[in-house]
């Protein structure tokens, strides 16, 4: 059986899943459709939490990022866990005790302001459309490069089948669906791995692998890896070109952001007590650890073996260089993809891949190896999908790399879009516009709100408008400067009030939309260039979501000490979400 | 509310933020301590075949984490039974 008809197998047949799942649990309620009825399992909302956390860009980019950026890549892999712990300790439980089914309802009603729930309506919306377009695009690349039809067919296949399980099963549908997607995610991420550790090292563990002696006796690996890459120029593996304070607040910002992202939080509506949004935080981040502690694993590996791939030999020997007609297979079929390209500019027949924007490096190596510039192109989000590949697996193993990109992709887009229908359809309409709505016109206004949002997905994946790239930035950098700060406040201050937070909010949000807008240009040409020395205090607008998050805070105690205290009901409002007793009375109003 | 439940209300939520600080305090010197701020002075110390401040940045943090919700989860399960705030 050739590889694609192993891939269309193995992707058929968990698409089969979970259409089956979405089926077996149909939502009918409006509380299932939005919190799947609070009653999920902490361990199964963990699973399921983890799936819809772990996007298309944890699975398929961020090895890759790691393999070049080495310590830099750390930001992520800190950032984006450590953000649990601030959701394990400050929010996920008082959010549950609350027990309503939004981020916006929650801050509307702490607030006591529909302006305040307004404002939080338009962040959730806007970082949720920014993040679900990346997932629809991954989702493409995924179909064009292992199905081979075009992206355009992938794109309505995905969103056909995100559209069954999202807008039938509602968030019942949807976290049920997520286990399985997290079960085929996980297993099609740590196969390839093992599998590479062992040629490499012998150890099959990839966290400890990278750690370990090579087998080939040449020393360890990641020392080893220091040597290679900085033998071609590159920066020190396990040094990083980033500066400490940047690496600080973007870590912080992503850390924050996680904490903040309205897809995140209501996962932890959806268990049935307190005490289960505590450990079902701790057991979301067992299951996305197991993806994030083999990241940095694969990351290094598949480093040192795209350099070991390249440079057979000694450096500076013409012989070192690998020959372009004896080039793996592998760097063929991606070829036609563009994300690999090769183009040999000194004419030598052979393959250099090194840095040439290292000016000491490129400088010797042109005049004692006539080197004349790197000629190799290596697109990093395609170092976790061409692995396998790289390392010479079985196909099944490929086909099953590639039907776990789509479950990270769907994963992540379906609970995007349940948060965005609700939004629309609970905290719009029901809260702000018709009040009187039914139960059943609201949750088919919700199935309305969750298709039309698919669609605009869909398109926005097959035409990315150019700043998909630069508005990652945006979803956690908002996140952490207008809803964390706010919904902290809401629990751990009496005294913050309406005109605080709201004008927190808007500071918050203003300030680090400036900023990103400032340096990226999103929709304008960008007003100075994206670089340390015209950064505010070297951070860059990847961090910025920290400082605008210190602002949100200092603005909201400043204003809320100059007007009036919250109104007594709001304040014993307060004291009642601190206190776990009383949760199983959940109410939608 | 009676003054007595009042006190014990107060005195659970002051238990509560000590132990939430505690857990943030342990959180910030794994991740921003070890692995960014003093990441040059570990990177001195061997480790396993890592250099120690690398291995905190990449893996470390990440295992303390875990360990952490789970220590938070359980002081807060006991703190709520000591203080009888509990959900049946």
């Amino acid at each position: 059986m050739d590889l694609q008809t192993m891939t269309y197998i193995i992707v058929g047949l968990s698409f089969a899943l979970y259409i089956g799942i979405a089926i077996w649990s149909r939502a009918s309620s409006t509380g299932e459709f939005y919190v799947a009825g609070k009653g999920v399992h902490p361990i199964a909302n963990g699973m399921a939490t983890a799936a819809d956390w772990m996007s298309a860009a944890s699975f398929i980019s961020m090895a890759g990022l790691i393999a070049f950026l080495g310590y830099g890549g750390s930001v992520y892999l800190m950032g984006w866990t450590g953000g649990y712990v601030l959701l394990a300790t400050l929010l996920a439980p008082y959010l549950r005790k609350y027990g309503k089914f939004t981020v916006p309802e929650f801050i509307g009603g702490r607030y006591y302001s529909k302006s305040a729930s307004l404002v939080a309506i338009i962040c959730l919306i806007f970082i949720s459309f920014t993040y679900v377009a990346g997932q629809m695009r991954g989702v493409g690349i995924v179909f064009s490069r292992f199905l081979e039809v075009d992206i355009l067919t992938g794109l309505i296949v995905g969103m056909g089948v995100v559209f069954i399980y999202a807008v039938l099963g509602g968030m019942k549908g949807i976290t049920y669906t997520q286990v399985a997607q997290y079960c085929v995610l996980i297993f099609a991420y740590t196969v390839p791995a093992v599998f590479i550790a062992m040629q490499l090292t012998g150890n099959p563990l990839p966290q400890i692998a990278f750690g370990s002696q090579l087998s080939d006796g040449s020393g360890l690996m990641l020392e080893r890896l220091n040597q290679v890459v900085m033998d071609l120029g590159f920066t020190e593996y396990t040094k990083g070109t980033k500066s400490t304070i940047d690496v600080f607040f973007i870590t912080l910002a992503l850390m924050v952001g996680t904490a903040g992202l309205p897809h995140v939080i209501v996962r932890f509506f959806t268990v049935p007590k307190v005490r289960d949004a505590r450990s079902s935080a701790g057991w979301a981040l067992v299951f996305i650890a197991l993806l994030y502690t083999t990241a940095p694993a694969v990351g290094a590996m598949a480093r040192y073996n795209l350099v070991q791939t390249v440079q057979i030999g000694q450096v500076g020997d013409p012989a070192g260089n690998l020959e372009v007609e004896s080039r793996p297979d592998w760097m063929k079929r991606w070829e036609p993809t563009k994300l690999l390209q090769f183009e040999d500019k000194n004419n030598d027949g052979r393959i250099q891949f090194y840095n040439d924007k290292n000016p000491t490096f490129a400088k010797m190596a042109e005049e004692e190896y006539g080197w004349k510039g790197n000629e190799l192109k290596v697109d990093r989000d395609i170092m976790v999908l061409a692995n396998p590949e790289i390392a010479g697996l079985p196909d099944w193993v490929i086909a099953l790399v590639a039907a776990g990109g789509i479950a990270a992709a769907l994963s992540t887009a379906a609970g995007l879009l349940l948060v965005i229908s609700a939004a629309i359809s609970h905290d719009l309409l029901k809260g702000i516009l018709t009040p009187n709505i039914s139960e059943r016109s609201e949750l088919m206004a919700g199935r309305i709100a969750a298709a039309g949002a698919i669609c605009i997905a869909g398109y926005l994946g097959y035409n990315p408008p150019g700043f998909v790239a630069q508005v990652v930035a945006f979803a956690f950098g908002l996140a952490a400067s207008s809803l964390f700060p706010a919904i902290l406040m809401g629990i751990f201050s009496k005294r913050v009030n309406r005109e605080g937070a709201i004008a927190g909010m808007l500071v918050g949000l203003v300030f680090t939309m400036g900023y990103i807008i400032y340096f990226k240009g999103v929709f304008i040409e960008p007003m100075a260039a994206n670089k340390p020395e015209n950064w505010f205090m070297g951070i860059s607008p990847e961090g910025i979501g920290s400082i605008g998050m210190m602002l949100n805070f200092a603005t909201a105690f400043l204003i809320s000490s100059i007007t009036k205290a919250p109104p007594v009901e709001v304040q014993e409002l307060v004291d009642d979400i601190r206190v776990p007793r009383g949760s199983g009375a959940a109410q939608s109003h | 509310m009676s003054d007595q439940s009042n006190e014990m209300g107060e005195a659970y939520w002051k238990a509560n933020l000590k132990l939430m600080t505690m857990c943030l305090i342990v959180w910030f010197v794994v991740s921003y301590g070890f692995g960014i701020l003093l990441v040059d002075v570990l990177n001195a110390i061997e480790f396993g075949g890592f250099k120690l401040g690398f291995w905190f940045a990449q893996q470390g943090s990440i295992y303390t984490f875990v360990i952490l919700i789970f220590f938070y989860a359980r002081q807060m399960n006991k703190l709520d039974r000591k203080f009888n705030v509990h959900e049946e």
